[in-house]
């Protein structure tokens, strides 16, 4: 599988899925 | 007073260090291998790269410690933004993932690239195992960046989105 950091679009998908995961678990285990 | 002065000095010293990272990542890291092919890279990597290192990484160290001493002052609490406490979560990630990010910096990218240029001497093949690293480390930083940001405006002192 290619490392989706050799490329910009695939650093930057990875960002965004990274920030939607992280907002899940603040908004639903950190933040009540 | 002193508290805005922070804010604005570690916005200031952010847009330093993020700005250069998406100059590397975006433009440096794509022009460099089109000016090796026609022999045009030594003016980036013996004149822009440096001096764009030495902004990037002071830059970068100058936005963790305003953004500590902030998170101290204000009544967050270094202590409870770390240890994601309640309220201070959502600053919280943004400052964990900017502590990973000065990380990245200081231990992984500036001391490679310091070979990579030459600034230090290294065989070829400690160079080009120090760009590979260097490069990941560069990126892992763009992405990182991204839900750094949404973290540090979309805490109570932000967005009001938590």
């Amino acid at each position: 599988m290619k490392n989706p950091l050799d490329s910009i679009w695939g650093t930057i998908i990875s960002g965004l899925v990274l920030t939607a995961i992280l907002f899940v678990f603040v908004a639903n285990f950190l933040v009540k | 007073m002193e508290l805005v002065i922070d804010r604005w000095l570690h916005v200031l010293a952010g847009i330093t260090w993020i700005g250069l990272l998406y100059y590397f990542n975006l433009v440096q890291a794509v022009a460099l291998p089109k000016a090796k092919a026609d022999n045009t890279a030594a003016g980036i990597t013996k004149h822009i790269a440096p001096l764009a290192l030495l902004w990037f990484r002071w830059a970068a160290l100058a936005t963790w410690l305003s953004g500590a001493y902030y998170l101290e002052r204000s009544g967050i609490g270094l202590g409870n933004a770390f240890l994601l406490k309640g309220a201070a979560a959502p600053i919280g990630i943004g400052a964990w993932l900017g502590t990973i990010m000065l990380f990245n910096v200081w231990v992984l990218i500036w001391p490679n690239q310091k070979k990579v240029l030459g600034i230090v001497p290294a065989d070829d093949a400690t160079k080009a195992k120090g760009a590979r690293v260097a490069f990941l480390a560069s990126r892992t930083n763009t992405m990182l960046s991204i839900p750094m940001l949404f973290f540090m405006v979309a805490g109570p002192h932000g967005g009001h989105l938590f």
